[in-house]
């Protein structure tokens, strides 16, 4: 059976919050432990005008992919309703397949 | 059928997926299609979702994926709702308090009746005793009351004074009025396809070039109504932003360029780009010969502005001056999307003229994928400007600091805001009795500079109502009757964007439930209207109301619209062209001149200078070189986070856990001196006055700006006199202070300040 993941494409994660609260809201996570954690990584000066300043949202061992909501055909609910539209789900392979054609900042969990 | 042909007319359904608004579902529970519009959340965006409501109670949110602006998306002010709306310290009966206990937490619950028995005759008794200019209605920013506050004060109470309290009115008020002077058109805003059902992919759109924005972080804010992340929407299909902010924002890092500017001097930078795009000869001829007056006094005016000169007052190198200036000259089309830095700026005037030159003579104006610019009538607005029928000319003469200040008081229908306070603290030219705040908690460092003097101010009043979902600072301090109002899930209304200025769209906001005892702004602008002014509300009930206004302009009732749930009105490009800009049907801009006015003949009758001209912050290294050395950084404030909604959302405990405190961001180099390490408290105090917050050491800030939070307030703290839910502890708008306001009556320095910053050991 394919495994299936989650791509963000962090050159667009603009560091909402939404994954992390929608997920909390749709499997009761409570206060201090998330299903989806955002990480930091900046920011700070490259050169000139270029800064390095990611956002990244980790999936934990509490995200079961949304299987509910996957089997009543609703994308899972941090895709749902991440602000930057920067998050996809399905099969790794076409997850993988669809990395190609992103720039650098893109990364593939499979949880 | 004849509906049919008018929706084709004046706008497209985009919804035909379902037309039903509310689904029951088989266990009971049902689904309410809805739009979002503050209380709680923020301006008039109008974010499109699904509310689930379960055994009477609101369980759960869900992005409306068929909504054209926001697609699914929701931010996380909205998917905390329930925790807003079923918060157990929300008040939702009303409540009196002896005018003695003011300050205390003592209050007695009463029914509506009993509220209104003592209101009406309160308000009486004020009319015949003083007149209705004793009685003042206080609004706030962004909220559903903004459209109906000034009514609730006309037409519902019958007074001429409606203040909006923040010094120099800066808030969209100054941006709307200097394009009323200068264009005579609507909000202008960048052309982000709003109006389009099928959006970017529409064949008259034109996706950007580049947008600039202007002292504005629309990802957080999302201003106006605009939806901030269709900025990521446009990144995506190529547009090149440019930021003008004194912090690299993450914004800036997917940007072009970034000028990293020192605060206030914007309108210097501003002139300065004029100045490279007409000596270069980079400007659409054109336009500037067909469009526009006064370009001959505009290029003499900036040749006091070089890019060398420029880059001394600003910090931002010559060279990227240069380059960003034929940037946006030579690559078309491409917008500037102006901020909140116009509006709090005593310089600002001048930078929103400025601004709009710029957009004029880079043939930017009203063309696809440029700026587009409202028609002259905002959309439902009609009713808000004929609610002032019910003032006689006499009373309207009244209006606190209308004589004052001619420009302001022509633009906007309140008071002066610093005029206000002079009011209330003198007794001049009357004394004020009687206080309404509507959804306004401006003790909190919101919409009032210098706060604390206002709260002793304040006091002078004898009688006071308080509209508001939470036992606020202001509230606590203040309210006789305290008068619960519903979330936005909790009663209809209508969200048009923009204010209806520019709008994308007008969406219906439906009831889902009612928690408790409340009423809307709406409900209680016909109540008591129907008590003390009936022929002015003629209407039946909330439904009859929306109906009567919107039947006229769209020619559909208030239930077509919860069906069709979105509107998108059509839009026009070129208006000046083809005369839709002028209510005279002729081509040009709705101005003294027919043209945009690169000169201004208004601003000459006011005795304002003509021109743009850039003139320092009235506190600064180079205005005040004296107090710079005590108060050795420049300070500004008020830059958003997802979090919270100006003072909203400080008790929701899951955005509280993301930012649990008011935050002030310093340089690294500058925090080491002090000896401040990331996360410490520390105290950032001036002339005026002090406040608490978290150092955030960030490299994002020059090592000379310190920037601080706003809208900061302790629901966990004590309510009672003294504390006020710690208002005093973290009150930013301490150090702003009162009445440093520019010539014609706007902006104040609230992104401009200076102040010293020192370690603490002790937080909040
Ligand atoms: S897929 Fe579902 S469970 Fe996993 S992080 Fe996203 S919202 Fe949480
Ligand atoms: S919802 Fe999307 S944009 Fe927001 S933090 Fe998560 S991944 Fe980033
Ligand atoms: S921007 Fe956020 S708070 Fe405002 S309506 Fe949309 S989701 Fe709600």
């Amino acid at each position: 059976m394919s495994r299936n993941g989650l791509l963000i494409d962090y050159q667009y994660c603009t560091g909402c919050h939404s994954c992390e609260v929608a997920c909390k809201n749709e499997h009761k996570i409570p206060r201090g432990k998330w299903g989806i954690k955002l990480t930091e990584v900046g920011p700070y000066q490259i050169e000139g005008d270029k800064w390095e300043w990611n956002y990244v949202p980790v999936p934990t061992s509490l995200c079961d992919l949304c299987e509910d909501r996957v089997k009543n055909g609703e994308k899972p609910t941090c895709v749902h309703h991440c602000l930057g539209q920067c998050m996809e789900y399905g099969p790794v392979e076409e997850l993988a397949k669809k990395m190609t054609g992103k720039g650098k900042k893109v990364v593939l969990f499979a949880p | 059928m004849v509906k049919e042909k008018v929706l084709e007319r004046v706008g497209e359904i985009v919804s035909k997926i379902t037309k039903e608004w509310k689904h029951v579902n088989e266990d009971g529970s049902y689904t309410v299609r809805t739009c979002g519009w503050s209380p709680p959340g923020d301006h008039p965006v109008g974010c499109g979702m699904k509310l689930h409501v379960k055994g009477g109670k609101l369980v759960k949110v869900e992005g409306d994926a068929d909504h054209p602006i926001t697609q699914g998306r929701l931010c996380i002010r909205c998917l905390t709702l329930p925790e807003y709306v079923h918060h157990p310290q929300r008040i939702t009966t009303p409540m009196k308090r002896a005018p003695e206990n003011r300050g205390k937490d003592i209050w007695q619950k009463i029914s509506w009746e009993e509220a209104w028995d003592i209101i009406v005759p309160k308000i009486k008794e004020y009319k015949a005793k003083y007149g209705a200019e004793s009685i003042v209605v206080f609004g706030g920013t962004g909220r559903q009351a903004c459209l109906y506050y000034y009514p609730l004060g006309f037409a519902s109470i019958g007074t001429p004074n409606v203040c909006y309290p923040w010094s120099g009115w800066s808030c969209y008020g100054p941006r709307c009025s200097i394009t009323d002077y200068i264009l005579g058109a609507g909000y202008p805003e960048i052309d982000f396809a709003g109006t389009y059902p099928d959006r970017y992919d529409n064949p008259n759109y034109v996706v950007p070039k580049w947008i600039m924005q202007w002292g504005k972080n629309p990802l957080m804010s999302n201003p106006d109504g605009f939806f901030g992340h269709s900025l990521i929407d446009l990144l995506k299909r190529g547009t090149e932003l440019i930021q003008i902010d004194p912090r690299m924002t993450w914004l800036g890092t997917r940007s072009k360029y970034v000028c990293q500017l020192r605060p206030g001097t914007d309108t210097a930078l501003a002139l300065a780009f004029i100045n490279v795009i007409i000596n270069e000869e980079l400007y659409d001829k054109n336009f500037v010969e067909n469009w526009c007056y006064g370009f001959d006094e505009l290029k003499e005016r900036v040749q006091e502005y070089s890019p060398e000169k420029v880059a001394d007052i600003t910090w931002v190198p010559a060279q990227k001056i240069r380059e960003v200036a034929r940037f946006m000259a030579t690559e078309k089309p491409g917008a500037i999307q102006w901020g909140l830095a116009v509006d709090e700026n005593p310089n600002g005037v001048q930078l929103g003229h400025a601004i709009l030159s710029l957009c004029a003579i880079t043939g930017n104006l009203d063309v696809p994928g440029g700026i587009t610019l409202g028609p002259p009538a905002a959309l439902l607005g009609k009713w808000r400007m004929e609610t002032r029928r019910n003032l006689s000319p006499e009373l309207w003469d009244k209006r606190i600091g209308a004589k004052e200040w001619p420009a302001l008081s022509t633009a906007m229908a309140t008071t002066h805001p610093d005029e206000t306070l002079d009011t209330l603290e003198t007794g001049k030219p009357y004394k004020l009795r009687m206080g309404w705040f509507n959804s306004s908690n401006f003790i909190t460092p919101t919409c009032s500079a210098q706060p604390d003097r206002w709260y002793r101010a304040l006091k002078s009043l004898e009688f006071n109502v308080v509209q508001d979902l939470f036992m606020t600072p202001t509230a606590m301090a203040f309210a006789d009757v305290f008068l619960p109002l519903p979330t936005f899930a909790e009663a209809d209304g209508v969200v048009v964007t923009h204010f209806g200025r520019n709008a994308v769209f007008l969406g219906a906001i439906n009831q889902a439930l009612r928690v408790g005892d409340t009423k809307s702004d709406i409900e209680v602008c016909i109540e008591l209207g129907k008590k003390l002014h009936p022929d002015m509300w003629p209407f039946e009930s909330v439904d009859d109301f929306f109906s009567k206004q919107l039947k006229p302009e769209l020619g559909i009732d208030f239930n077509d619209l919860r069906e069709q749930f979105i509107y998108q009105p059509k839009y026009e490009y070129r208006k000046f062209e083809s005369g839709k800009l002028r209510s005279d049907g002729e081509p040009g801009f709705n101005t003294v001149t027919g043209m945009v006015e690169l000169t201004s003949t208004l601003f000459e009758a006011w005795g304002e200078d003509p021109l743009p001209y850039f003139q320092e912050p009235p506190y600064s290294p180079v205005s005040t070189p004296e107090l710079f050395r005590e108060y050795p950084f420049v300070l500004t404030t008020g830059a958003r986070k997802f979090t919270s909604f100006h003072s909203e959302h400080r008790q929701i405990s899951t955005l509280r856990e993301i930012d649990p405190y008011n935050e002030m961001e310093i340089h690294p180099d500058a925090a080491a001196k002090l000896g401040i390490i990331d996360g410490d408290w520390v105290m950032m105090e001036n002339m005026f006055g002090k406040c608490k917050a978290k150092a955030k050491l960030t490299p994002i800030i020059h090592p000379q700006v310190v920037h601080s939070t706003h809208g900061w307030w302790y629901p966990e703290k004590p309510g009672e006199e003294p504390s006020l839910f710690g208002v005093w502890e973290s009150n930013i708008n301490t150090l702003i202070p009162h009445k440093h306001i520019g010539k014609l009556g706007f902006g104040c320095p609230a992104k401009q300040m200076i102040c010293k910053v020192y370690r603490i050991e002790e937080g909040v």
